[in-house]
C-alpha cells in the first residue's frame, strides 16, 4: 500500500466563533503552522461549508475529519471512528448545520462515484458548545495534540511524511485568517 | 380566533397546530408552528428562529480592519457576502475610497456568489420539493432525452446517458443509503411532474453539483482561497501583475483568462440547464399560486453591484434600490439606510429588551440585550416548548420595519422593484417567462414566482460577470493595476469616534451591517440579515412578516407531510435551518421535518 500515492485530505469542520464547535478546525490549523507535509496532502479549514465541500471529498482518496462529535461520552473524550461507521456517527445526534451537511457530503460524493476510499473520523466530545464568540475549553484544547498524533498514526499506512517547521506558517489551500487565529481570537 | 392584521392578512389560530424545534441559539436553527382549519388549510402561522445576536459581543473591541474575517464565519452558506459588507461598512465609517479594479473584482465575486449560490439552491435545496425522485426511477430514458432535446441543445441528452443516471440512482437507493434524499415525501399527491421530467430534473442536479465546483474557483483566484476567500478594508487583497508568471498571490493573465473560461461556461450552464429545466417544473405547477407572502405589497431591496467605485447613488447600483408598500408598483420609493426614521427594528415579539419595547430602534443605536421568556400560553417548558405563545416574545430574530412595514427581501424583491422600475433587463426577461408560461402578472407573486425570479437573477448575474471581467480587462489593458487604497490603513489617520453603513443584495435579500467606530476599536456592530427581513416575527401594531404571510391559506394535500411549508420556506432559501413538527390537536407530535 505504501507504494501508491495517495491524496490525503486533513479536513476540520465547525464554527470557530462557537466555543468547541471550532475543534475540528483548530487540530488543522495547528498542523499547518507546525508540519509541512507532502504535496499530495491537503489541509483544509471547511468550516460550516456543507455542500460546497463536495468538490474537495472528492479529490481524496484518503479522508481524515477532525469535528466536535455528540457521541454521548465523558465531554473532553477524543474518538476514532473509521470507514463505514463514520456517516452513521457523523449524524445520529445534530449538533449543528454542518454534521448533517457533512453526512450528506460523504452520500453525494458516493453518488457521483468519488467517494474517498479510506475514511477516518477523529472526533472529540464537547465540553459548551452554547457560547458565541468563545474559544475552546481547556478539556478540548488539550485533545488537538492527541487528535494529531492519532491522524498521523493512521496516516503511516499511507506513508504521509510529516516534516516539522518552526515558526513558518505553510501556505495551505484554507486555514483561518490570522485575525481568527488561535493567538489572536482570544481573549477579546 | 380569527384576527386582521394592519398589513391586510386574517390570522385564525383556532383549529389544529404545527409546531418547533427546541429552541436554542445554536446556529441557524428555525421553528415553525401553523394552525390548520378542517380542510388542512393554514390559518396562522408563526416563525421563530434563532441567529447570531450574540455577533455584536464578538466584535465589540476588535479591530474594524478584522471585522470581515468575523462575520464571513457567523453562516456556512453566504460567507463572502457578509465580508463585503462588512468592508464597506469600515470603509463608509472612514471615509476610504476604493480603486476602480477592486469595484470590479468585488462584483465579479458578489456576481459568482449570486450565480453559484442561486444554482446550488434551486437543485440542490429546492427541486427536491417539486421534483419526486424515487418517480424518476420509472421514467423512460428514450422519452426523457426526447424531453431534453426539446427544451434545449445541451448536448448530455442521449438516452444512454438518462439511462446510466437512472441506474445510478436506482442502486444508489436500493443501497439504503438515501443521503440526500432522506427526507423527501415521495409519492406525496402535490408532486405533480411526469416521470421524465422527474429524471431529467435529477440528472441535472448531479450534473449543477458537478458543475458548482467552477464557479467558485473564481474566488479562489480573487480571493486567495476557497471556502473563505480573503478580503481588505480599502480595496481587495489581489495584486495584479500581468506580465508575472509566478509571482505569489498575484493574478497574471493566465489567471484571468481562467476567470474568462470560467465564466462563458457558467453562462451557458445556467442559460441552457437550469433555465429550461426551471420553465419545465414551472408548467407542471402553474396552478399552485400559493406563497406570495408580502411580495405582492411591500418589497424591499438596498440595491447592489455599483458600476462604478465609490457612488452610492440609486442611479449607481445595477440591482436596483428601492422600496414598494401598499401593493403600489406605481411608486419606488428611495431608501436610505442612514434615515433613523426608515430602518428600525422592534422587539417586542423577540427575546431581547428594550428600554421602551413600543418603539424600534435604527440599527447604529441597537441594542442586544437578550431576554429569553416565554407567554402564558405556551405549552411544554423553557428547554422543550410544544407549542409557542405568538401574543409574547417568540423569536431570537427582530422585527425589521421600513418606515413601520414588514417587508420581503430577495430575488423576487429585487425583480418585482426593477420590474416596476421598468427596467429592460429585469422587465423583459419576467414578460418572456409570463407569456411562454402564459401566465398573468399576479403568478410573479407566489413561491413559484420567488423560485423563478431567482433562476433569472442567475442568468443575469451570469452575464454581468461577463461584463465586469470585460471592464477589469479593459482596465488593466489602459495600465490600471491597482486594487487597493492604503492612505488610511493605520489607525491614527482615523477620527477618534466614526460610525458607517455598508450593504449588499446577498443571494437571499438586503444585507446591512451598521458600525461605530471608537478610538480605533469597534464600539457597535449590528447586523440586519435577509432572514431577520423574511422571517421577523410580529411587531408591536401586528404586522406579520414574509414567512408568516406566505404560509397562510396554503392548502396541504396530506397533514403529517407538511411539503406545502417546505416548498414556501425554501422558496426564501432561508439562512438557517428550520425544523418543523406537526403536532396533532392533543399536542401529539405526527411528523417531524427537517428543512434545510
Amino acid at each position: 500500500m505504501s507504494q501508491e500515492t495517495h491524496k490525503v485530505l486533513l479536513l476540520g469542520i465547525g464554527n470557530i466563533l462557537w466555543a468547541d464547535e471550532g475543534f475540528g478546525v483548530r487540530v488543522v490549523e495547528t498542523i499547518a503552522t507546525r508540519y509541512r507535509l507532502g504535496p499530495e496532502v491537503r489541509l483544509l479549514d471547511g468550516g460550516t461549508q456543507g455542500l460546497y465541500l463536495v468538490d474537495q471529498v472528492r479529490w481524496a482518496d484518503v479522508l481524515v475529519v477532525f469535528d466536535a462529535v455528540d457521541y454521548g461520552l465523558h465531554p473532553g473524550t477524543l474518538k476514532l471512528v473509521e470507514g463505514e461507521e463514520v456517516p452513521r456517527f457523523m449524524g445520529v445526534k445534530k449538533m449543528s448545520l454542518h454534521q448533517t451537511g457533512f453526512q450528506e457530503v460523504l452520500a453525494l460524493a458516493d453518488l457521483l462515484g468519488d467517494a474517498p476510499r479510506h475514511l477516518l473520523l477523529v472526533g472529540v466530545q464537547p465540553v459548551e458548545l452554547e457560547d458565541f464568540g468563545g474559544g475552546l475549553r481547556p478539556e478540548v484544547q488539550d485533545q488537538i495534540e492527541p487528535a494529531i498524533e492519532a491522524a498521523r498514526g493512521y496516516l503511516d499506512r499511507f506513508a504521509v511524511q510529516w516534516t516539522r517547521t518552526e515558526g513558518a506558517l505553510e501556505r495551505h489551500l484554507d486555514i483561518p485568517h490570522q485575525s481568527l487565529s488561535i493567538a489572536h481570537y482570544l481573549p477579546t | 380566533m380569527s384576527v386582521q392584521t394592519p398589513n391586510g392578512f386574517e390570522l385564525d389560530n383556532s383549529g389544529r397546530r404545527v409546531v418547533v424545534d427546541p429552541v436554542t441559539r445554536i446556529e441557524g436553527h428555525m421553528r415553525c408552528e401553523v394552525n390548520l382549519d378542517e380542510n388542512n388549510v393554514i390559518r396562522n402561522a408563526v416563525s421563530t428562529g434563532t441567529m447570531w445576536r450574540g455577533l455584536e459581543a464578538i466584535l465589540r473591541g476588535r479591530d474594524p480592519r478584522d471585522a470581515w474575517a468575523f462575520t464571513q464565519r457567523i453562516c456556512g452558506v453566504c460567507t463572502g457576502t457578509h465580508a463585503l459588507t462588512s468592508v464597506r461598512a469600515v470603509e463608509d465609517a472612514l471615509g476610504i475610497p476604493i480603486p476602480e479594479n477592486a469595484n470590479s473584482i468585488r462584483n465579479i465575486m458578489q456576481l459568482t456568489l449570486q450565480a453559484q449560490d442561486h444554482l446550488v439552491h434551486f437543485y440542490h435545496l429546492h427541486a427536491l420539493d417539486w421534483v419526486d425522485v424515487v418517480a424518476a426511477l420509472k421514467a423512460d430514458p428514450k422519452a426523457t432525452s426526447a424531453l431534453a432535446q426539446s427544451i434545449s441543445d445541451w448536448p448530455l441528452s442521449s438516452p444512454g446517458y438518462f439511462r446510466d443516471v437512472q441506474n445510478r440512482i436506482k442502486r444508489f437507493v436500493e443501497s439504503g443509503q438515501l443521503g440526500p434524499f432522506m427526507n423527501g415525501y415521495w409519492g406525496n399527491p402535490a408532486y405533480k411532474l411526469p416521470p421524465e421530467a422527474n429524471l431529467l430534473a435529477v440528472t441535472h442536479y448531479l450534473e449543477a453539483l458537478d458543475f458548482q465546483k467552477e464557479i467558485v474557483k473564481i474566488h479562489t483566484i480573487y480571493g486567495g482561497k476557497n471556502p473563505h476567500p480573503n478580503w481588505l478594508v480599502g480595496g481587495v487583497p489581489c495584486a495584479i501583475n500581468v506580465h508575472g508568471t509566478g509571482a505569489v498571490g498575484a493574478v497574471n493573465m493566465e489567471r484571468l483568462n481562467l476567470v474568462s473560461s470560467i465564466i462563458d461556461r457558467t453562462i451557458e450552464f445556467i442559460d441552457k440547464v437550469y433555465i429550461p429545466d426551471l420553465l419545465a417544473i414551472a408548467s407542471f405547477y402553474k396552478d399552485w399560486n400559493y406563497g406570495g407572502g408580502l411580495s405582492a405589497q411591500a418589497v424591499l431591496s438596498y440595491g447592489d453591484i455599483p458600476e462604478r467605485a465609490n457612488d452610492d447613488s440609486a442611479e449607481n447600483q445595477l440591482l436596483p434600490r428601492g422600496a414598494i408598500i401598499n401593493g403600489n408598483l406605481a411608486e419606488v420609493h428611495e431608501v436610505d439606510l442612514r434615515d433613523p426614521e426608515q430602518i428600525q427594528e422592534y422587539v417586542l415579539h423577540s427575546w431581547f429588551s428594550y428600554p421602551d419595547e413600543s418603539k424600534g430602534l435604527h440599527p447604529w443605536d441597537g441594542i442586544t440585550e437578550p431576554n429569553f421568556v416565554l407567554g402564558p400560553n405556551t405549552k411544554g417548558t423553557k428547554t422543550r416548548i410544544e407549542a409557542i405563545d405568538e401574543s409574547a416574545k417568540y423569536s431570537w430574530i427582530k422585527a425589521p420595519r421600513w418606515r413601520g412595514h414588514a417587508m420581503e427581501v430577495g430575488p423576487l424583491a429585487r425583480w418585482v422593484i426593477g420590474y416596476a422600475k421598468g427596467i429592460p433587463e429585469f422587465k423583459e426577461p419576467v414578460e418572456k417567462v409570463l407569456t411562454d408560461l402564459q401566465l398573468p402578472v399576479s403568478a410573479l407573486f407566489s413561491t413559484l414566482g420567488r423560485t423563478a425570479a431567482r433562476g433569472l437573477e442567475g442568468s443575469w448575474a451570469a452575464h454581468k460577470l461577463r461584463y465586469f471581467q470585460d471592464k477589469l480587462m479593459a482596465n488593466i489593458k489602459a495600465g490600471d493595476i491597482n486594487t487597493a487604497n492604503v492612505d488610511k490603513w493605520e489607525p491614527k489617520t482615523w477620527p477618534s469616534e466614526t460610525r458607517g453603513v455598508g450593504t449588499t443584495e446577498a443571494p437571499r435579500g438586503a444585507l446591512g451591517h451598521w458600525v461605530v467606530i471608537k478610538e480605533g476599536k469597534i464600539d457597535n456592530y449590528q447586523a440586519v440579515v435577509p432572514t431577520t427581513w423574511n422571517g421577523s416575527p410580529r411587531d408591536p401594531s401586528g404586522n406579520i412578516g414574509a414567512f408568516e404571510a406566505a404560509l397562510l391559506n396554503t392548502p396541504l394535500a396530506k397533514a403529517d407531510e407538511p411539503l406545502e411549508i417546505l416548498r414556501t420556506l425554501h422558496s426564501f432559501d432561508p439562512c438557517l435551518a428550520c425544523s418543523t413538527h406537526v403536532m396533532s390537536p392533543e399536542g401529539e407530535e405526527l411528523t417531524r421535518v427537517r428543512v434545510r
